[in-house]
């Protein structure tokens, strides 16, 4: 009796939840699914890949890191989340640059791809390069790097700093022995002396107050803040070029967020390293970044300098989200609210994402996903309501605007 | 009882009055010859709630502010002081007769993925309490808790539905709905936003808001975000290590801090201004262990303006100017 229902439909009360799938329907998912996946490991499989298919050439070499038409995709058993969706963005050499967007919006599938680690097999990179220009001149194409070679550059030249230090530490290792591995894999000719120097020497530049003792202590015995910072000085150990701070305040206090933030700027200088700050505190953005990336259900709605996107803001999405934040001036009057909830990322509309949240709908809406309108060389927004400054399609042409100002 | 009953009569305008709380957590078992230690979550802790306002009550994580919540609720048992919601002292009531009291006093969680059973739909997680208290009569149930649903910005179609089914936001309306549906009188929210997104919070934030004006609730809203805290209250507790350090109207606690604790959590919060540069007191330090507190004034290990006497004498709780109370040795004593 209950099989017979598995392969009938249920009766569904709105049309927008597609988590009801039949039994079947889910099993010719799944059978795609599985085709689609093994192309792609198949691809990623290979032995000795010649180092001439993964180099590449930089747009601009100011960049340490070009993200252009990325797209990331799940590939699970209710549909394809397209987790990613077309972003790209650059991050210039000695720059902070803010990604800003609420949880499920790809922010931190994005870094993820960077760093290859999207959880696979599920979860692939369909389309798209990643360019990353490492310390020895070359630059590479991270989307097709063989998984090998990768573990050169992950750690190394490119460090991650994660959001819950409690469940990035290792809990039965010592805070030295997990330090000690980074700089013992990645530096050559280190020794465990050597490296243990460098350990301490990173504890300290992270503000630990007595080093050798964290070095023989296990990660539970330390508080929240020195956790973090832990982190950060596994990430600084081998001199990376680029830092990728994914939400690294927000399991924290305010006064303890207050040090962190205090210490990445510094340390930011002392390396001259880029950092991309991925958060959803819009505070922590305007006090950190210098350029600034919206998101919003895996594509890019807006970009542009800090200044333009807090003073100019183009994006219903980004004004709401900057309205929607409570603070002394507002006090008085009702808090603004976006309505409604993000899109659910299977079956995502042809039409642009933020629509049935948007106040400011136009006829152009219902049409296809708006392209990116610039406003000046630096800001754009994917946004028909702010269509003031002209379209403009092609982004070489657009570059030489920029450059020749 | 007594004292609760002059208690009442002198004061009816505050819903809930604590007095010197204190609750001490026992480390570990008594060693011979050695004193038990006890981690002293909430130390002396005195506020009032007037009625149909809300106070928030903030500090880092590890001050004692949930406990203090829960301990006015007594889900943790009172080690001594007084609570007294509308004149009876809620920390010496025997289990029945704090039953008879529970529909007026209801708590929202912090983290609605765990405070709602996946096994029970929503109408039930919402409507259990209101059979088990007899709130309105059966034939009334259903009609009572839709309403209640559709106050909380819920659709009648959400009664059969699981919390499985709900996202972020609209399961903590679920939680919400929970707490309203017994028509409570006081509402105690710990931390009721911190596990959401910020377009989400605006908008429970203004149910919260809107729900107080239509059915004048008194909330009790423990939070670390200040701005949502300077947002809802009318006055507001600053908290470290057990203490209230500076206690006020939220005009004056945040035009006026006078508390060093208080300035330094102000300035810590960021700014959605790239062009205000603000000078940031920053703490140095995490917040000490509450099992061997610093003598004296609590925060004088992180405190910038530290003196002599802060490490000897513990300053006094002093008003120094009408509704607005600190306990800081900056201020004279006497």
């Amino acid at each position: 009796m209950n099989i017979k229902r598995f392969f009938t439909r249920k009766t569904v009360e709105d049309e927008s939840n597609p988590l009801y799938l039949t039994l079947r329907e889910e099993m010719r998912i799944s059978r795609e699914n599985n085709k689609i996946i093994k192309r792609f490991e198949k691809a990623k499989a290979r032995k000795n890949v010649p180092e001439e298919e993964y180099l590449t050439t930089m747009k601009n070499p100011d960049n340490v890191v070009e993200f252009e038409d990325l797209h990331t995709f799940f590939f699970t058993d209710v549909g394809t989340v397209k987790a990613v969706n077309g972003v790209s963005f650059d991050v210039p050499q000695g720059k902070i640059v803010g990604i800003v967007g609420e949880s499920g919006c790809g922010k931190s599938v994005t870094s993820l791809s960077l760093m290859q680690l999207v959880q696979e097999p599920q979860g692939q990179i369909v389309k798209g390069s990643i360019r990353y220009r490492a310390s020895n001149g070359k630059t590479y194409e991270i989307t097709k790097m063989p998984r090998n070679r990768m573990l050169q550059i992950r750690g190394n030249d490119i460090a991650m700093i994660f959001q819950e230090p409690m469940t990035s530490l290792n809990p039965v290792f010592r805070i030295g022995d997990q330090m000690d591995e980074v700089v013992l894999l990645h530096v050559e000719g280190a020794t465990e002396k050597s490296a243990k120097a460098r350990s301490i020497e990173m504890l300290k530049l992270v503000g630990i107050a007595m080093p050798e003792k964290i070095y023989d202590q296990y990660p539970h015995e330390l508080s929240g803040g020195m956790r973090q910072r832990v982190m950060i000085a596994m990430a600084l150990s081998c001199d990376p070029r680029l830092i990728i701070a994914d939400e690294p305040t927000t399991a924290l206090d305010v006064t303890i967020q207050a040090q962190i933030l205090e210490l990445l700027r510094e340390i930011k200088d002392k390396i001259n390293g880029s950092i991309m700050l991925i958060t959803h505190d819009l505070g922590v953005i305007a006090e950190m970044a210098d350029l600034v990336v919206v998101m919003y259900a895996g594509r890019i709605i807006e970009q542009g300098t800090v200044r333009e996107i807090f003073h100019h803001p183009k994006h219903p999405y980004t004004i709401g989200l900057m309205r929607s934040k409570p603070s002394g001036k507002t006090v008085d009057n009702r808090l603004y609210s976006i309505k409604g909830q993000v899109p659910n990322p299977i079956n995502m509309p042809d039409h642009c994402y933020f629509l049935n949240r948007c106040d400011r709908v136009q006829p152009e809406c219902l049409g296809e996903y708006p392209p990116m309108f610039w406003h000046s060389p630096d800001h754009c927004a994917a946004c028909y309501w702010s269509k003031t400054g002209e379209l403009c399609d092609d982004e070489g042409e657009r570059e030489k605007e920029s450059n020749d100002e | 009882m007594n004292n609760a009953m002059t208690h009442e009569t002198k004061d009816d305008s505050n819903i809930l009055v604590v007095r010197n709380l204190k609750k001490y957590y026992p480390l570990s078992k008594v060693a011979l010859g050695k004193r038990r230690s006890y981690v002293k979550a909430v130390d002396d802790v005195s506020f009032e709630i007037e009625r149909g306002t809300t106070m928030g009550l903030v500090g880092e994580s590890g001050c004692g502010k949930t406990t203090v919540g829960r301990t006015i609720l007594r889900l943790h048992d009172v080690t001594g002081g007084e609570v007294f919601f509308e004149g009876q002292n809620l920390a010496n009531l025997s289990r029945r007769e704090l039953r008879r009291l529970r529909p007026d006093i209801q708590m929202i969680f912090q983290d609605p993925y765990s405070s709602l059973s996946p096994r029970m739909p929503v109408g039930e997680i919402i409507g259990e309490a209101v059979r088990q208290h007899k709130i309105v009569p059966k034939s009334r149930y259903k009609a009572h808790v839709l309403k209640v649903m559709s106050d909380c910005g819920l659709q009648p179609q959400h009664f059969y539905r699981y919390p499985h089914e709900f996202s972020g936001g609209q399961r903590q309306r679920i939680s919400i709905a929970r707490a309203v549906a017994l028509m409570p009188k006081f509402i105690i929210c710990d931390e009721p936003l911190s596990a959401l997104d910020v377009s989400i919070q605006a908008q429970i934030i203004n149910l919260m808001k809107d729900l107080q004006e239509e059915y004048g609730y008194t909330y009790l809203f423990i939070s670390h975000d200040l701005s949502v805290v300077e947002y809802l209250s009318d006055t507001i507790g600053v908290m470290y290590l057990g203490n209230i350090m500076e206690m006020g109207d939220k005009k004056k606690i945040f035009e006026n801090p006078m508390h060093p604790y208080t300035e330094a959590l102000l300035s810590a919060v960021p700014v959605s201004d790239p062009d205000v540069k603000m000078d940031r007191i920053i703490l140095k330090g995490d917040i000490p262990s509450p099992v061997n507190p610093p003598s004296g004034c609590k925060f004088r290990t992180r405190c910038p303006k530290v003196m002599d006497i802060c490490a000897k004498v513990t300053p006094k709780f002093k008003e120094y100017e009408p509704g607005h109370c600190v306990a800081c040795h900056l201020y004279s004593q006497d």
